[in-house]
């Protein structure tokens, strides 16, 4: 094993920890605002995946171009499955945490079940789109294109996010309702709005993933799958509710996963990144930015 | 007389169970068609393993998603054991079910101290791993899996290929063990705690240290049972590989018929696989053979509308009836 091929696959260990920073992070959002993880958060990605791929063959609309499409389209997907479905689960009055985590897993096997449906269970690729299978050489390492512009719109993504938390009022009305939904509601604040824009960003933020994603990566109905485990990795590593932990722990998993793949067969790299979450969560129980 | 209308209450749960153990074990006798008969295997061992599931998830309150690997290991302790070794598949149940006790103890003791969803996200990750070791053991079969040769029809190396009664019955007993295990555990020390748990979060703090304990002890019990039920259904359908009996798809599985009957009940695992499995297995068969994702659809909708809409689980349709009736 040479220097070079170390510094390549920690590089692209990182590009795509990067994107899963992305991927997880509507997930880590949704979960601040109001303490629930999204187990569909997978079949978000794999439905925003699919829309790509569909404007791409219908419409011959690139993925670069029709990301803030898919990106809209999934906000509205969000802010829709809040009022349709979650906003229920919130109501229960018993067993409230297994009634969020079982109507959410209900919910992804519908989307898996229609997505087998309607767009079949083939496999599909955007095969000749402005990003797919192209490499850049930069110092010497080669990058795919694709996970380099991935990376860059994540970065762009999460700075964004930053500002629109701390300088809109949206923003801020979010960050008062994860700190104190209660107050809130006091104040004037609908807290059904804002949850409901809350699904809506943490929505739009998968969607922008998923646009990305399509152009390297197969499309079929339970893709969404072993994303959504890395994704709730992620986030728990980073600490459930920071989005800076996403941020950080997506980092952090890309850069296992490359180096797991360098000293074990491919077909057991996830084990690297399983086994770095155990070791967090023993030492740390809340991750590594998690408050109480 | 509280205490006397608790002890009404266990006898009465007691009678109802031995009835419909009873009436359950005369249902072959009228119903011959084997798709039917199998359906019934599954139920009766889901009923089991949600049973066994509901120990830990339910009563503890700790929602494990990675029951899989507990059934997974019992399914192939017990494969293994018989076509590399020759030892019976009921001391592959046994081997299985006790190193599957022995995990769940090891695996608890740094797992109980994770709150809600991380502990949630542990069990899923530590079941995902040994899947994919086993995925890639060849001396375990790999991908490829173990197929269990089929010989003489014979209670010692529990084969039947003639008839599906000898495998209802065992699932039926098993059925029976895991509830009356529960049944038994309700009523013990560890009960009261867990009851006093839930109801008082400052009893959790002043309980803590007996409580860890028990949960443990709950941890190994319900281990042990799910790893019996993997060894059954190895031997069921003689074939297994990781992802019929370690894939994450099966943890979810063994948890849902509590939690669509009731959690933390004695008769909502029984309820709910008797709701859950024949509706699963009847649509697969008519509206999902062709793989089109509607049996997924009617299954996920179920669950959704299920958990929305009583989230206490179908028993709490019981009980409210009755209080209706105690008010008239």
């Amino acid at each position: 094993m040479t220097a070079e091929t170390i510094i390549q696959s920690l590089a692209s260990g990182l590009l795509m920890g990067l994107l899963y920073g992305l991927i997880a992070v509507g997930l880590s959002l949704i979960f601040g605002l109001m303490n629930i993880v999204n187990f569909a958060h997978g079949e978000f990605l794999m439905l925003a995946m699919y829309a790509t791929f569909f404007l791409f063959t219908f419409v011959m609309l690139d993925p670069l171009l029709s990301m803030p499409f898919v990106a809209a389209g999934m906000f509205v997907f969000g802010a829709a499955i809040y009022l349709l479905v979650v906003r229920f689960a919130m109501r229960a009055k018993t067993n409230v945490g297994m009634v969020q985590i079982f109507a959410t897993f209900g919910l992804a096997i519908v989307l898996r079940g229609l997505a087998q449906y309607f767009f079949t269970p083939d496999y599909r690729s955007i095969t000749h789109s402005w990003l797919g299978g192209k490499t850049m050489s930069i110092g010497g390492i080669f990058l795919p294109v694709p996970q380099l512009v991935g990376a860059g719109l994540s970065i762009f993504a999460f700075v964004a996010l930053y500002f629109f938390i701390k300088r809109t009022d949206f923003g801020r009305a979010l960050e008062a309702t994860r700190e104190d939904a209660g107050a809130v509601a006091l104040v004037g604040i609908d807290q059904n709005r804002v949850f409901a824009l809350g699904w809506g960003l943490g929505s739009a933020l998968v969607g922008l993933a998923g646009a990305i994603m399509a152009t390297f990566f197969y499309i079929y109905p339970d893709v969404g799958a072993s994303f959504a485990l890395i994704a709730y990795v992620v986030v728990a590593l980073g600490g459930f509710g920071s989005v800076f932990g996403a941020f950080a722990g997506g980092i952090l998993v890309g850069l296992v996963e490359a180096t797991t793949a360098l000293v074990m067969p491919p077909s057991l790299k996830a084990v690297g990144i399983y086994a770095v979450y155990l070791l967090v969560v023993f030492i740390r129980p809340r991750g590594l930015f998690g408050s109480i | 007389m509280h205490d006397v209308t608790h002890a009404v209450r266990r006898r009465r749960d007691l009678i109802i169970a031995a009835v419909l153990i009873s009436v359950a074990a005369c249902v072959p006798l009228f119903v011959k068609d084997v798709y039917v008969q199998n359906i019934m295997v599954l139920t009766l061992m889901y009923a089991a393993l949600s049973q066994s599931w509901n120990i830990l998830g339910g009563y503890c309150g700790q929602i494990s998603l990675g029951h899989a690997l507990y059934f997974g290991l019992g399914a192939y302790t017990t494969a293994i054991l018989l076509t590399k070794f020759g030892v019976l598949p009921w001391f592959g149940m046994l081997a299985g079910g006790l190193i599957s006790a022995l995990i769940a103890l090891a695996l608890g003791y740094p797992t109980f101290r994770l709150g809600g969803h991380y502990f949630a996200i542990a069990t899923i990750v530590i079941a995902e791993i040994a899947y994919l070791l086993f995925l890639n053991w060849d001396w375990a079969g790999a991908a490829l899996g173990i197929d269990i040769p089929v010989r003489e029809d014979s209670w010692l190396r529990f084969q039947f290929t003639r008839s599906k009664l000898p495998y209802f019955y065992f699932a039926l007993a098993f059925a029976a063990v895991a509830w009356l295990v529960t049944w038994w555990l309700e009523n013990s020390k560890w009960g009261y705690w867990w009851r006093a748990v839930k109801d008082n979060p400052e009893a959790a703090e002043s309980l803590g240290v007996v409580v860890f304990k028990s949960k443990m002890g709950a941890g190994a019990i319900s281990a042990f049972l799910t790893a019996i039920g993997g060894a059954f259904y190895a031997m069921f359908v003689s074939y297994i590989d990781p992802e019929s009996v370690m894939s994450f798809q099966f943890s979810l599985l063994i948890s849902l018929p509590a939690v669509v009957g009731g959690i933390g009940t004695l008769w909502g695992p029984v309820l709910g696989a008797a709701v859950l499995i024949p509706v699963t297995e009847l649509t697969r068969s008519f509206i999902g053979g062709s793989g089109r994702g509607v049996d997924l659809i009617v299954y996920g909708g179920l669950i959704i509308i299920i958990s929305l809409t009583r989230p206490d689980g179908l028993l709490g349709l019981f009980s409210r009836k009755r209080k209706k009736e105690a008010v008239r």
